[in-house]
């Protein structure tokens, strides 16, 4: 799929900081992307992929920088003023976040019928809403579970459930926290092919935290490698296997031996 | 008293190895060290004092400032009315049989206490009345509103305070659905209209539970009612100014255990301490709540 790098970028972030008390987690991300863009965000576990997200879906406040969503500045704005933004994404969470009260079948309507695009759906029928929810269970490769609970699925389920509710409102840009982290590769594949179908049926923006090179390889058109708050490489694939800085040849291989060292480890020397 | 006595009082409260090599019989360095320690008890019991004004004010902030922003929601955009009778059932008639029993046992007891005392004085017949004032004035509602902060305010902090912390309060919100609107507005409205009538069958409840407390030591239901008649107001303002009580009494149980669930941190032990924490605010707020309005309400009636 070609993308166009000339048009004004879906999400511009500039500079990003982000700190909890004094302990900085995102020490200036500047990044972009164009629209239809799918960019993987990797780095070491804690190394701060879920607090970019996080930012990016306003949950959490950046301490310093701007994020732009459709040249909307987004990083000041209050709870209410957030939900035109919000109305254009989907967030997939970690651990799938399922409202654990609610079917499968009202999780994914749930968007629909209480979101900010209530309003377009309210003359649509039950009907017509079973058909759509049925449509993105089948898509996720899960049809006729609409009336199971979360409690009653299997992890892989779960996180697959998330993804059709995070898809349910039909959003400009999807952010993907670890989709196939813990899933086994069948599955895993299985969403990686979906993340590229979403993109290529309605344009989708995305970006998805992932550790899976394999996954990496196959969906990503830029990535991100964020390492001690910064970003470590930022650039496509093939440049991203031909680098040949120690840190993201250390992370690729999967090797114990270089510079990222086990945090334990850096705890333990300290003391 | 010799002239030595404060020099020993004094000595115990001098810290261990803080001090120099002075004499400590020289009285200046003597008398210093009393105005430093008083000092710093005086800044420290000032710290504590004031900060924990500073606190308790900030807390009424932020529940003010929810209360306000769930009422902005209901006048914007009204309140699903799925939500709010699923939390009217959860808050009200869930809690119901608890506040029967409780205020209920509470009439009983009362007519126990008043009936004897009051036989001796030959005005046993009163008793009905002193049941019923006291319950619709104090009892129904301080009980019921304890009852339910004890029920329906830990359930609520402990279903929105997991919901925390498994992300789906993130999930909500990056729907583009504000907690408020989803969460905290059905809970607040559902108790503000529960309480009151729950408390108006509690209430009965604790009439009839003197009724028959009496009826078992020789007083007859129509001595009984007619002296209910006779002490309350004509114009019902007891039984109203109790049910206002339990208005409040309903804002502070879902308010208290939405801001308390909203702010959980830390897994399954948060969700325990939050629920823990919600109930003991929510029950402290309303005996002083309490305490306010039946100055503001009562006042007239209470005074001699």
């Amino acid at each position: 799929m070609a993308l166009d790098f000339d048009a004004a970028p879906k999400i511009d972030i500039r500079d990003l900081h982000f700190a909890v008390g004094d302990r900085e987690i995102l020490k200036g991300i500047t990044l972009s992307l164009a629209p239809a863009e799918i960019l993987c965000v990797m780095g070491v576990s804690g190394g701060g992929k879920s607090t970019l997200i996080r930012n990016i879906a306003g949950l959490i406040r950046p301490t310093g920088g701007e994020i732009f969503i459709d040249d909307m500045e987004m990083s000041h704005l209050s709870e209410d003023e957030l939900i035109p933004i919000r109305a254009k994404m989907g967030v997939v969470f970690q651990y799938a976040a399922l409202f654990d009260s609610m079917s499968v079948y009202e999780n994914i309507a749930f968007g629909i019928l209480r979101g900010p695009r209530r309003a377009q759906y309210k003359k649509s029928s039950h009907l017509a809403i079973a058909r759509m929810v049925a449509q993105r269970l089948r898509e996720v490769g899960l049809p006729g579970i609409e009336r199971r609970l979360p409690a009653e699925l299997s992890g892989g389920m779960r996180r697959r459930v998330g993804l059709a509710r995070a898809l349910a409102t039909e959003p400009e840009i999807v952010l993907y926290d670890e989709p196939t982290s813990g899933l086994d590769p069948v599955t895993a594949a299985f969403i990686d092919d979906l993340i590229l179908r979403t993109r290529e049926r309605n344009n989708v923006t995305s970006i998805v935290v992932s550790h899976d090179m394999g996954s990496i390889y196959r969906i990503a058109d830029r990535v991100l490698m964020i390492y001690e708050g910064k970003a470590q490489f930022y650039g496509t694939v093939a440049e991203l296997k031909a680098s040949q800085d120690p840190v993201v040849r250390q992370f690729i291989t999967g090797s114990t031996e270089g510079p990222i060292q086990n945090q334990q480890g850096q705890v333990a020397r300290k003391r | 008293m010799s002239e030595t006595s404060p020099d020993e009082k004094i000595e115990p409260a001098k810290t261990p190895g803080a001090h120099g090599p002075e004499n400590p019989h020289d009285e200046d360095t003597i008398a210093e060290e009393v105005v430093e320690v008083f000092e710093e008890v005086g800044q420290f019991s000032f710290q504590v004092v004031f900060g924990t004004i500073a606190h308790i004010l900030a807390y009424l902030g932020e529940v003010v400032l929810l209360f306000g922003e769930a009422l902005r929601s209901l006048v914007q955009r009204g309140v699903n009315a799925g939500d709010l009778f699923r939390q009217m059932a959860v808050i009200g008639v869930e809690s119901l049989p608890i506040a029967l029993l409780t205020i209920g046992f509470s009439g009983a007891v009362l007519a126990l206490y008043s009936v004897n005392t009051l036989k001796t004085y030959g005005a046993a017949g009163l008793v009905g009345g002193i049941v019923a004032l006291s319950i619709v004035r104090e009892t129904g509602p301080i009980l019921t509103g304890v009852a339910i902060a004890a029920r329906a305010g830990s359930a609520i902090t402990a279903e929105i305070g997991s919901m925390k912390v498994s992300e789906q309060i993130d999930a909500l919100r990056s729907m583009a659905i504000t907690p408020v609107e989803y969460l905290v507005k059905p809970r607040l409205i559902a108790s503000l209209i529960m309480l009151p009538v729950v408390t108006i069958f509690a209430d009965l409840a604790g009439v009839m539970g003197g009724a028959i407390v009496a009826a078992s030591k020789g007083v007859s239901w129509t001595e009984y009612l007619s002296s209910i008649q006779q002490l309350m107001e004509a114009d019902g303002s007891d039984i109203s100014k109790g049910l206002l009580k339990t208005v409040v009494f309903g804002a502070i149980i879902a308010l208290v255990g939405c801001r308390e669930g909203l702010e959980t941190e830390g897994g399954a032990s948060g969700v325990g301490q939050s629920t823990t924490r919600s109930v003991v605010i929510s029950i402290v707020l309303i005996f002083i709540t309490d305490f306010l309005l039946t100055f503001l309400l009562f006042n007239k009636g209470v005074s001699p």
